[in-house]
């Protein structure tokens, strides 16, 4: 039989070891991220480490530096909770003062992200550094305790936005940081799923391509946080996928005219006009993603707030210049 | 798997680090994380046929360690020193080529 490889280098950037819970979607994200930069960097500069790291506090800073051990095999420097952008930033001049040919990778979670690191990520994209900035999106603060943050789900249990009589959890939509960072009309922007890895690794390599900056939003599960077995790490976020709650889309040099959204599967209805995407019929309710999960649990005693999360998405879609429509579970 | 891929660098690592501080509390082994053997994790292993296998590799793709290398004529490897058990190969593979047992040590 013929020898077959795998569609991605084996060469390892993110060693075992490392303390994350048993089935972390992010650790997975991160895996994949540093195999798919690394080929890019082999493409572009014939130097599959010409790559630096520069990551904020958070789940996946703290499982992989454990002092006095390291998970990463790239070089790695740790920043503070607020400012993976401007750490990246200067490593970034840095580099362009030697000469050095390459690109920096930030990490941040969606807390470092959408919530304190904001300014830091909008300066950095501002002044057009040649960084990838890459938010891995478990949708909340999971290091300290699953703590609400601002990418958080409209009703979602987390520690501060606990459900109950007068509560449906978390009660504000979630804030859509990729259309942020493409507003700054940069190069590129992208947002990204574990569970369609295809997709994710070329959005990567092409993140990481890109002459300037790019930003990358890849939705991850956190098992603890999402209250989900481990084995349904990467199954949850298909179904985010499919029903959906999570649209994979780019947007080149803020164009959002021209938004390319990927077909979610799932046998979903998909309508083109000049090729381009503008209307989706699911055909999956998104009771079937909420129901995976413990933090969404208490929704099913208060369906009116499915319905709500069903408008949301539908607006959302709107923006991304997509007419869909969700189908309700059958009785 | 016969031989930890990674035998030199523990080696390394435990000689270098062996103080618990490092000189200047530099970290200056990459991935020495392999020192911890994760494994102990484990509740539920995962037991590969080989035979069913198809060589898609979406379990290589999705473990979050990764303790699932590539053998020489392209089959998954795993390696029990670092996989916690997590079970989403298993959950993945399209094929069931993966089955989840429940540790007898
Ligand atoms: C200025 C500051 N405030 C608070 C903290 C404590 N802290 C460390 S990680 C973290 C949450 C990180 O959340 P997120 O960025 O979403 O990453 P996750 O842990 O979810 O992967 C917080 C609040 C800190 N390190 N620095
Ligand atoms: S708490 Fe969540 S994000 Fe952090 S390591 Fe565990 S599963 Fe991953
Ligand atoms: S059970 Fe989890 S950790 Fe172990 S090999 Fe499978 S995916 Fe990796
Ligand atoms: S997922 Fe299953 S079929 Fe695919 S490579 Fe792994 S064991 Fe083989
Ligand atoms: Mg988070």
């Amino acid at each position: 039989m013929a020898v077959r490889k795998p569609p991605i280098t084996t060469r390892e950037y993110w060693a075992p070891g490392h303390a994350a819970c048993a089935g972390c979607g992010c650790a997975a994200s991160l895996k994949l991220a540093t195999k798919a930069f690394s080929e890019a960097m082999e493409e572009k500069y014939g130097d599959p480490n010409a790559f630096a790291v520069a990551q904020a506090t958070g789940c996946m800073e703290v499982v992989s530096a454990v002092f006095p051990y390291t998970a990463w095999k790239a070089p790695w420097i740790h920043v503070a909770f607020e400012n993976a952008g401007a750490v990246a930033s200067g490593v970034e001049a840095a580099w362009k003062k030697l000469g050095r040919k390459g690109k920096i990778l930030a990490i941040g979670g969606d807390g470092g992200t959408a919530d304190i690191g904001m300014q830091a990520l909008s300066g950095m994209l501002e002044r057009w550094h040649n960084v990838v900035y890459l938010m891995y999106d478990n949708e909340a603060y999971m290091n300290t305790g699953i703590q609400r943050s601002s990418s958080t789900p409209y009703g979602a249990w987390t520690t501060t936005s606990p459900p109950g009589k007068y509560s449906i959890g978390e009660d504000k939509p979630k804030k859509w940081v990729a259309l942020i960072a493409a507003a700054h009309r940069i190069p590129y922007v992208a947002t990204a799923s574990v569970a369609n890895p295809y997709d994710y690794i070329r959005k990567m390599k092409k993140a990481a391509k890109v002459d300037g900056p790019a930003f990358v939003q890849v939705q991850c599960t956190c098992v603890p946080g999402w209250r989900v077995p481990p084995e349904k790490s990467i199954e949850v976020t298909r179904l985010a996928i499919e029903t959906g709650v999570w649209p994979l889309f780019e947007i080149e040099n803020g164009d959002f005219h021209n938004i390319k959204i990927q077909p979610p599967g799932g046998g979903a209805k998909v309508t083109r006009e000049g090729g381009k995407i503008v209307a989706i019929e699911f055909k999956k309710p998104i009771e079937e993603y909420l129901k995976l999960q413990g933090r969404f649990k208490h929704l099913f005693k208060q369906p009116e707030a499915i319905d709500v999360m069903r408008e949301q998405i539908k607006a959302m879609w709107k923006v991304l210049g997509v007419e869909v429509t969700l189908p309700k579970p059958e009785e | 798997m016969a031989e930890s891929p990674f035998k030199a660098e523990i080696e390394r690592v435990q000689k270098e680090y062996s103080e618990k501080m490092t000189p200047g509390a530099i970290v200056y082994i990459p991935g020495s994380s392999v020192v911890n053997k994760t494994g102990s994790w484990r509740v539920f292993m995962p037991e590969f046929n080989r035979d069913k296998c198809t060589r898609c590799y979406l379990c290589y793709i999705y473990c979050p360690e990764p303790s699932i290398y590539i053998d020489e004529e392209g089959y998954p490897v795993f390696d029990y020193d670092y996989c916690k058990g997590c079970g989403i190969c298993a959950n993945e593979c399209p094929v069931g080529a993966i089955t989840m047992v429940r540790e007898t040590k």
